[in-house]
């Protein structure tokens, strides 16, 4: 048995395929004990372990790990494989809740979010299919992921949210305490930092799920922070809080007492209802406009303090290496940024002629004021139309109707912020930054489109 | 504690796929469907949440207190409050060796981070120590010797956190004595295999990268 039959691809990335590899070949070496003198326990994965605990992980494994790769589904995830009938204006439709009550999407939809293939399936991301995206809301099913320790199945019953540190009081409370506070519901985009990560130096993802998919919009409804630090009275010298989450790399990030008692939520449901597990479920800080990491999800603590706590997060990793060896720290907010999202990379224009010019455009400081679309790679810029609603640190939706002439066109977009901030170029941005550190890139994006109407990523 | 730490690894090369099955009967696994109302066959509306506050002493709803929530016990508090800080509160009691640490760093970390902490990238693992001077050059390595700020973020890290095929299953001794090991090998603190660090000391200690951190200039404006 070859090591991709015992464990296929999609379901193992090295770092699995490495521990489980090396269980089965520690096992079978148990099982086989006539070939064992000559064992070296210090090979391998668990090199200087007693064969007995190795035995213990490989069988708790092999109830289920095991079980193999499901068979190629039929349908798209997320739909129901139903008859198609010849004639529906002849027959019956389906009857109603066969689906069990919960919908789901038609079986010939086929969006889906995209891994970036990281050595590790436990820390990873996924990104938002933009490129057929339409309005300002991303469907939960699609919201962007970045997970530091995997995904954990947490039953909010058996779940609770601590605050302490320099309070008054230090407060315990439950889903069921946070869901009968008095709400908000508020329409906001995450976006990661590292979206663009690749695109620093040379175009190098295809698409505008790859080089922009690491953000997304959902309406989020949960108590505001401030609310419950009131309650727990928050002491005169506080200005940081600790948010930290219940997932196996206890997640953690120290967030300004400012923005936590400004505009801050403790989210407990994404678009109408509960979070998606992958986003947080039970309930997930949110903290609009600020880079997507710092948004802890599977929330189970606050503490509040008078200094930052510079926890890894926030100093080996989500920090910003600049040419002169020097690192930014605490950068929070996501500049003003926007993106074409059709036409766009990997797609082709049939032929000469209409087409929509649409995108999103957003900033983590303010409300879109403008963008501007650009046909002739920035040579000359016109106002696109922004589409309502046109909210704070959210999502917005842009148009201009475009005829494509069938000659060779570099189209691009800049957005304006109602702060001023206009989105950069590249060259700007290197020309400040270098190029060490991958995060925060928000220049404009070119896309190319060739006589022959492939549309493809480009630096121009 | 070797059988203990592999049923651990067991269970997390399970945690992706398939959910073990519930031995404990009165763990719940999943929610009901909504009861029905008999008399309309209506899906009842799901239950009214209710405060875990015990009594209604406590509500005022003009001071914001709602009687909703109730205060968190020491005993909670201290249960979940793992961090340590560069000030060195939250240390907990403790203290390791440099070669308790080169022991525990073989069982627990080498099989990712490699034998000699460089790091084996095909795993994601990143390399430990190293690249102290680089940061300015054309091809910078950012390692806990060369990059992070703090000491105390070691310890922090490697105890809420570490190792990947058991998380936070390291006791505050074993954290003290494979941070000794991992600053040892740093060229940090001393590499002498009964160089200790503890609650007092670790905390103490200066990080080569310690003022290489600047607040974030960006403001919105051009060139920031």
């Amino acid at each position: 048995m070859t090591h991709d039959d015992r464990f296929p691809a999609s379901r193992y990335g090295p770092a699995e395929r490495h521990i489980a590899e090396s269980l089965v070949e520690l096992e079978s070496q148990l099982l086989n004990p006539d070939q064992d003198e000559d064992c070296d326990c210090k090979e391998g994965m668990f090199n200087g372990l007693s064969r007995r605990g190795l035995l213990s992980g490989g069988l708790a494994m092999g109830g289920a790990a095991f079980v193999g790769s499901r068979a190629a589904a039929e349908v798209p995830p997320g739909a129901h494989d139903y008859f198609v009938q010849p004639d529906p204006t002849k027959e019956q439709g389906r009857i109603i809740l066969e689906d069990g009550g919960y919908g789901s999407r038609s079986q010939f939809e086929n969006e889906v979010r995209w891994r970036y293939p990281t050595a590790s399936l436990d820390s990873s991301w996924s990104m938002t299919p933009l490129g057929s995206s339409h309005g300002i809301i991303t469907p939960s099913g699609l919201h962007f992921e970045r997970h530091h320790g995997g995904i954990p199945t947490i039953d909010p019953e058996t779940h609770s949210l601590i605050l302490h540190g320099m309070v008054h009081e230090p407060m315990r409370f439950t889903i069921d305490d946070l869901k009968r506070l008095p709400a908000v519901s508020r329409i906001h985009f995450i976006e990661c930092s590292g979206n663009g990560l690749t695109e620093w130096v040379k175009p190098t993802l295809k698409t505008v799920q790859g080089t922009h998919g690491l953000t997304s919009t959902s309406e989020w409804t949960g108590v505001r922070l401030s609310t419950v630090l009131e309650m727990a009275g928050i002491k005169d010298n506080a200005a940081w809080i600790l948010a930290e989450g219940a997932d196996a790399a206890v997640m953690t990030r120290s967030v300004p007492i400012d923005k936590a008692m400004d505009d801050a939520i403790l989210a407990y449901a994404q678009n109408g209802e509960a979070l998606r597990p992958e986003q947080g479920y039970p309930l997930r800080l949110l903290l609009p406009g600020y880079e997507g990491n710092t948004h802890i999800k599977w929330l189970r603590r606050l503490e509040v303090s008078d200094k930052p706590f510079m926890t890894r997060e926030e100093t080996s990793k989500y920090t910003d290496l600049m040419p002169d060896g020097t690192a930014r720290q605490f950068s929070m907010e996501m500049d003003t940024k926007s993106v074409i999202t059709f036409p766009s990379g990997a797609m082709k224009l049939p032929r000469a002629g209409f087409y929509e010019i649409t995108g999103l455009a957003w900033s983590g400081r303010g409300a879109i004021k403008r963008v501007e679309i650009s046909v002739n790679g920035g040579k000359n810029w016109q106002e696109a139309k922004l589409e309502g609603p046109v909210l704070p640190k959210c999502h917005t939706r842009f148009r201009l109707p475009w005829t494509w002439t069938g000659e060779e066109a570099v189209i691009q977009s800049r957005a304006v912020d109602d702060t001023g901030s206009v989105q950069p170029t590249l060259q700007e941005l290197v020309e400040v930054r270098g190029t060490k550190s991958v995060y925060h890139l928000n220049s404009i994006q070119s896309w190319h489109i060739a006589k022959d109407g492939e549309v493809t990523n480009v630096h121009a | 504690m070797f059988t203990h730490k592999l049923l651990l690894i067991g269970g997390l090369t399970l945690a992706g796929s398939i959910a073990l099955a519930q031995s404990d009967s009165e763990t719940r696994t999943s929610a009901a469907l909504p009861d029905i109302i008999e008399e309309t066959g209506e899906r009842a509306p799901q239950p009214v949440p209710v405060s875990s506050s015990e009594s209604n002493i406590r509500l005022a709803p003009e001071k914001n207190r709602f009687g909703i929530g109730r205060p968190a016990s020491k005993e909670e508090v201290a249960a979940i409050d793992i961090d340590a800080m560069p000030d060195g509160s939250g240390f907990p009691e403790g203290s390791g060796t440099y070669a308790e640490g080169a022991e525990i760093y073989e069982y627990e970390c080498s099989s990712c981070h490699g034998e000699n902490l460089e790091g084996i990238s095909e795993l994601g693992a990143p390399k430990l120590i190293g690249g102290r001077d680089s940061l300015a050059s054309d091809k910078p390595i950012k390692t806990i010797e060369s990059y992070w700020p703090h000491s105390s973020t070691l310890f922090d890290y490697v105890h809420r956190a570490m190792p990947l095929h058991a998380p936070g299953s390291l006791t505050a001794d074993e954290v003290y004595a494979v941070s000794a090991f991992i600053l040892g090998r740093a060229g940090i603190t001393s590499n002498e295999p009964d160089s200790v660090l503890d609650a007092e000391t670790m905390p103490k200690v200066v990080m080569p990268n310690a003022d290489g951190f600047v607040p974030d200039p960006r403001d919105g404006t051009p060139g920031k």
